[in-house]
């Protein structure tokens, strides 16, 4: 059975679409990483199907309970954590986790002992008795997650968690959500990066400007973008035009501006020697070289034909 | 390994499928009235909380009033005719009642920073009213202003203050001050709702309750002030209430106030809560 069920959702903000006919299924005990840029509708999404807005259309399912006509049920069966800590400044971490419980409609022994464990779980314990305020970013977070877990909800939508986190913070997190995976929770993640999505998530949905543009396993969709990429900067704009000809390919990206020339690898020691021996038989110099892993910029360019800086310009215009 | 490691979240994936141990979440066995006042009931709880964690707050509301005390009982006071009794037996009421006002705009402001700090999320995605967000906060301002009332009340008797109500007036007066302060956090509930932002919801309060207790009888008698202003200050609702307390402290004459206070009270309580309810909803859903 499908936990998450959403077939041809809509949504506008008044002449704005922002979501534009979505399709995406979530099998029980299994995640899907939305992954987009900003603006691309991920939070919009988020939002819709934890009953805080309402579709235009659509027919969305969660645990088997429609959104539209029984939100108080969804919202008994899911778990959210959003983008800025959804936690009480003022009350403690202890305090907050309590109140969340109550206001699940949990009996009150089974608050404390849930609250308990939660602390320790999310390594809280120290803090539990601190005012929020005092907490870092990292704990934020950690403490809304765990503010969300309080009734075991067996469908977690977690959006964009990791966002403004430093590395520390963000391995604690995966970690964390790995724990939740392991623990049977069916789990939709947004995110703006790859490599999350590519490390947390069974199945990876593309969305760019409301619609879902390619769907797949990490390994499937990078695949289909190139595994690696090779960049090279020529040293002199005289011999860029030289140098473009010397390379073939669909994933090739040239950037007369910045003199770079890029396409896509497999990161072998053979494959970038052919590189170099290419550009040393006709004799071009570069300035530099690097090698790189698929990013999100290189998927949307695969996928869509622009980037995702282009989209961020386009919303704040 | 990293493969390695993928491979063994998939394995685990599998094998939970057939044995998965996220529990059913508990339905309530008890009916939605009952939820509505627990929820209430948690919300209170957390609202109240915040008068003594939000310090700095806390001693604003009460600092604010003694410093206007001590302004308006020293400072101006000799200079303001009150016919009959002391400077201080007269302003200890339009005190109180100017407080009660400015502290039920912590109510817009706590509202306010509910809805831009996105905690309202939250509550909107649980099974619970959300609504009972404002009741928590509005009761809080309530268990507030008792605080800051019994504080200026103190400093008001070292001032010399000395009021001659009885048991029963000291009731009265306890009923008119908390259902005008439940009355003005409704108001106030529903500015913080419309405000824009958490800045804005200071200037807002600022500009109702500054003219609504300034032309009032609070500081000075209505019979000094102009024509049009005096009309005015006469037949708004603070002056009521500041006149009925007064009378009832000072033991002269109640004449109509006490019973208008009531009426006015109610009356905003009776049109407010709706509204507030009816914004909410919309604020909160789209």
């Amino acid at each position: 059975m499908d936990e998450i069920y959403v077939k041809n959702l809509t949504k506008s903000f008044k002449d704005l679409e922002v979501l534009t006919g979505i399709n995406l299924t979530v099998p029980k005990g299994t995640m899907l990483a939305l992954l987009g840029p900003n603006g691309a509708g991920k939070t919009t999404t988020i939002r819709i199907l934890s009953t805080l807005l309402k579709p235009d259309h659509g027919d969305i399912q969660i645990h088997g309970f429609d959104v539209r006509k029984e939100p108080e049920k969804v919202r008994r069966v899911i778990g959210l954590t959003g983008q800025f800590a959804a936690v009480d400044e003022f009350l403690t971490g202890r305090e907050n986790l309590h109140m969340m419980g109550r206001l699940y409609h949990l009996p009150k022994s089974k608050v404390q002992e849930k609250v308990k464990e939660l602390l320790i779980r999310f390594e809280l314990v120290d803090a539990a008795d601190r005012a929020v305020k005092t907490y870092s970013g990292g704990m934020r977070r950690r403490l809304d997650l765990a503010a969300s877990l309080i009734a075991t909800p067996p469908v977690i939508f977690l959006d964009e968690p990791t966002t403004g986190l430093d590395p520390r913070s963000r391995l604690t997190m995966w970690s964390i959500i790995e724990d939740l995976m392991d623990q049977g929770a069916t789990i939709l993640l947004t995110t703006q990066y790859l490599e999350e999505a590519d490390k947390l998530a069974d199945r990876i949905a593309v969305l760019d400007r409301g619609k879902i543009i390619a769907e797949g396993s990490a390994s499937e969709l990078k695949s289909r973008v190139g595994t690696e990429r090779i960049e090279l900067v020529i040293a002199s704009k005289s011999n860029f035009e030289k140098a473009k000809t010397l390379f073939t390919g669909k994933d090739l990206k040239v950037d007369i501006e910045n003199r770079t020339i890029s396409n896509s690898t497999d990161g072998s020691v053979h494959s970038i020697k052919a590189v170099l021996d290419t550009l040393h038989a006709a004799g071009i110099e570069i300035d530099a070289m690097s090698v790189h892993k698929p990013t999100l910029d290189d998927v949307f360019l695969h996928f869509t034909g622009h980037g995702t800086s282009e989209k961020k310009e386009e919303i704040q215009s | 390994m990293e493969q390695a490691r993928k491979k063994k979240k998939f394995n685990h994936n599998f094998m939970k499928s057939q044995h998965h141990e996220t529990e059913t979440i508990t339905i309530n066995e008890h009916s939605q009235l009952y939820w509505l006042f627990s929820d209430s009931w948690v919300l209170i709880i957390r609202s109240m909380k915040h008068i003594f964690k939000n310090k700095d707050q806390f001693l604003g509301i009460t600092i604010q009033p003694i410093m206007f005390m001590l302004l308006f009982g020293y400072v101006f006071g000799g200079a303001i005719e009150t016919g009959g009794i002391s400077y201080i037996n007269f302003l200890v009421a339009g005190i109180l009642v100017q407080t009660a006002a400015f502290g039920a705009t912590t109510t817009s402001l706590s509202v306010a920073t509910d809805l831009k700090r996105g905690i309202i999320d939250r509550f909107k995605s649980l099974p619970m009213a959300s609504s009972a967000v404002m009741t928590g906060h509005v009761t809080a301002d309530l268990v507030r202003n008792i605080i800051s009332s019994i504080i200026m009340i103190v400093v008001a008797l070292f001032m010399g203050f000395r009021p001659v109500a009885s048991v029963i007036d000291w009731f009265l007066i306890l009923g008119i001050l908390l259902i005008f302060t439940f009355a003005f956090s409704w108001i106030s509930a529903i500015m913080g709702l419309i405000a824009k932002s958490v800045e804005a919801v200071q200037w807002m309060g600022f500009f109702i309750v500054f003219p609504l207790t300034f032309a009032s009888g609070a500081f000075v008698p209505t019979e000094s002030m102009p024509r049009i202003l005096k009309a005015f200050a006469e037949n708004q609702p603070v002056t009521h209430v500041i006149e009925a307390i007064r009378a009832l402290m000072v033991g002269t004459p109640t004449e109509n106030h006490v019973w208008l206070s009531f009426i006015w009270s109610l009356a905003i309580i009776v049109i407010s809560i709706p509204i507030a309810a009816k914004i909410f909803r919309s604020k909160t859903s789209q």
